[in-house]
């Protein structure tokens, strides 16, 4: 079972996130659960979310700890959270970020680190605001590329049945950003 | 008494309680005066138990052949379930029902 | 078949809509969810024919219920935590009067201190009501259910309301791949409901009117005879959508390989589906271990646990609720009805899970391995507070 832990705030669409990753994976016959860490949400608060994804029926019913993927849609989340707290070993974390992937590898010191910006990817496909982008669509594409688990196809697909707003803008934002995702291991 | 398996599975009332006869509670029974009567049928109206019936006026005098004409239906008091309350004989408006003592 | 990614709230609207239910009367505030919101928009989008009353509190959303099956029509409603608890004198009122009212209710915990997460203590409140209780594992099993309940709920000689419960947050708001059985299938299973009394104008008649002591005892005795005739109903309902979807929900006890087990752990809930995933990585150790999740609460199927204890050498029973007396209500009915059986292997409560605190496959096998423990060298304690925030607290609990 794949184990992928969303973190983001209040309006940025990380639960929206999760549910695009299992939609995609979903289209290519796995079985899927997303959800949203079970809380009471507010806008610009830190919220989390996750999907699992597995070849056979997913039991387990409970939160994710140690998650294999961390997506994170805000550098700012940083200070406030341990996003990679219960990564397992070999685990990645994708972030949106203007950074290098050298750069987050020194601060968070994970294994593999994959960096997308997909602020400025959002932006571009006039996806929000400049105050507040939303960048879940760009960040699920992203993670196509970053794990290889799903397809970017699938991932295009789930946005057009997942997202009734502006699809087309949010699937070329996906298109982008798996463009534009760099990936790097470190031992 | 009625066995479980033949009562149904919730009381339903469409007349008075056919296993408990309400009427031994009378201490005055309200007794119709036909020839007084204009079938308004104020007193089926208002009485709190269904104890009141409509049936065939026919056979039942009246206070003019005119109403026995228009109106086909006499009020019939039920004696089995009246419980004798008299608020017919209080609402009837040209006073045709009497309040008798039941004889002991 | 159409395959669809749906939370448990959506999940319910769905089985509603297959259900064709006719009347849905809710109170819309919280603790009320999304449920009634769903079916309120297939409503107003025209996807679903029913009449949707808005009622000012939970005590009449039962009420309009009733009065709704009463006149014939198939009625629904949807609550959940303290507004199942407001509805409870008209639970009871349902019951008595003998209507199929099904009703959906996300379990949550009781306040104060104010909580919105999973808990089975809201409806395990409700449990003398006479109504006939499901909890369920996954969004699948909420949809199934629903309408297999109606099926049982309506027969004529059941005529007892039905309520399925699913956690909060765990089943409410996760999004699982979920089938949504066509309506022509479904209508084929599960026919007009046609009671065999109604509220008819042409026909007037008095429900539920006072009867005397000389046979109101009669009339309690037919809801319980209703209730054990149920098991066999159930039984029944769910082997023809076995036949027809291939899902199995033949047991009122859903049994995880216990039929060899050493140590069976109870429950009911999502819980209980981690727990048979634990139970595969222990079988693949070795450990002889087995899970019965109650599926059906009431009626309560006293039979099935008898035949677990004969095989099994120890019992655990896992309760997300606790009753202030000696223990939470599943391990109390378990252990009811092992006393007079001639096989009673110790039986150990744990209480888990309160208030939505995440109960995690490590959680499973700890208690797993405490039970073969229990096994090995008998009863240390009958009632653990699994997870009890304490000094020294054990790594498996945190």
């Amino acid at each position: 079972m794949m184990e992928i832990r969303f973190h983001g705030r209040g309006g940025q669409g990380a639960v929206v996130a999760s549910r695009i990753l299992a939609a995609a994976a979903f289209l290519e016959g796995k079985d899927v659960q997303a959800f949203p860490f079970f809380g009471v949400e507010r806008r610009g608060a830190p919220v989390t979310a996750f999907t699992k994804i597995d070849e056979k029926p997913i039991r387990i019913k409970s939160e994710i700890d140690e998650p294999d993927y961390v997506i994170v849609m805000d550098t700012a989340l940083l200070s406030a959270v341990d996003v990679t707290q219960g990564l397992k070993k070999g685990g990645l974390v994708l972030i949106n970020t203007e950074k290098s992937a050298e750069e987050i590898h020194e601060i968070l010191g994970a294994e593999k680190v994959a960096v997308v910006d997909a602020t400025e990817i959002a932006i571009r496909n006039q996806l929000g605001t400049k105050v507040q982008p939303i960048v879940n669509t760009a960040l699920v594409g992203a993670f196509a590329r970053a794990s290889g688990i799903v397809k970017l196809d699938s991932v295009v697909q789930a946005i057009g049945s997942e997202v009734p707003r502006n699809p087309e803008r949010n699937q070329q934002a996906a298109r982008d950003a798996y463009e534009s995702t760099v990936v790097m291991e470190f031992s | 008494m009625i066995p479980y398996d033949k009562l149904p599975h919730t009381p339903i009332a469409s007349v008075n309680s056919v296993v408990v006869k309400t009427g031994a509670w009378r201490t005055f029974k309200p007794v119709i005066n036909y020839e007084k009567c204009i079938r308004c049928m104020i007193c089926w109206k208002f009485c709190p138990d269904v104890s009141i019936r409509l049936e065939d006026g026919s056979s039942y005098p009246a206070q003019s052949e005119r109403i026995k004409e228009t109106i086909k239906e006499a009020p019939v008091i039920d004696y089995d379930h009246c419980k004798g309350c008299g608020i017919c004989a209080e609402e009837c408006p040209t006073k045709a029902i009497e309040m008798v003592p039941e004889e002991k | 078949m159409v395959r669809m990614l749906l939370t448990g709230n959506k999940t319910t609207a769905y089985s509603a809509m297959r259900s064709r239910v006719q009347v849905v009367s809710a109170y819309p505030i919280t603790p009320q969810t999304t449920i009634v919101e769903h079916i309120a928009e297939f409503i107003a989008d025209g996807l679903m024919k029913a009449e949707y009353i808005q009622v000012e509190s939970e005590h009449s959303a039962m009420a309009a219920a009733i009065a709704a099956s009463n006149t014939g029509a198939r009625a629904f409603t949807a609550t959940s935590a303290h507004g199942l608890l407001l509805m409870h004198e008209m639970l009871h009122w349902a019951t008595g009067a003998r209507l199929p009212v099904v009703m959906v209710n996300v379990n949550r915990a009781l306040g104060p201190p104010w909580s919105v997460w999973a808990d089975h203590l809201d409806s395990i409140s409700q449990r003398d009501t006479g109504w006939m209780q499901y909890y369920v594992e996954n969004n699948q099993e909420i949809f199934d259910t629903v309408i297999m309940a109606y099926k049982v709920s309506e027969r004529p000689d059941i005529m007892l309301p039905s309520m399925i419960s699913q956690d909060a947050f765990y089943l409410s708001h996760t999004v699982e791949p979920v089938d949504i059985v066509e309506q022509e299938v479904v209508d084929n299973y599960l026919p007009p409901y046609d009671p065999p009394y109604r509220l008819d104008v042409n026909n007037p008649a008095g429900f539920g009117s006072l009867v005397m002591p000389n046979h109101y005892y009669e009339f309690r005795y037919k809801i319980a005879e209703a209730m054990e005739k149920a098991k066999k109903y159930i039984k029944e309902a769910a082997e023809e959508w076995y036949e027809i979807t291939g899902r199995d929900y033949r047991g009122l006890l859903d049994c995880y390989r216990c039929e060899d087990a050493d140590v069976v752990l109870f429950g009911a809930g999502t819980m209980m589906s981690t727990a048979k995933e634990v139970v595969d990585w222990m079988r693949a150790e070795g450990k002889k271990v087995g899970v019965a999740r109650i599926r059906v609460f009431r009626p309560f199927p006293g039979e099935d646990v008898r035949k677990v204890a004969d095989g099994a050498a120890a019992i655990g029973v896992m309760d997300r609720a606790y009753g202030f007396g000696r223990g939470g209500a599943f391990f109390n009915e378990v252990n009811s009805a092992l006393y007079n059986h001639r096989n009673r292997p110790p039986t150990k409560n744990y209480i888990i899970g309160l208030g939505g605190r995440d109960v995690k496959p490590r959680h499973i096998r700890a208690i797993f391995n405490d039970l073969l423990k229990v096994k090995d060298e008998g009863l240390d304690e009958e009632f653990r507070w699994f997870g009890l925030r304490r000094e020294n607290m054990p790594e498996e609990e945190i």
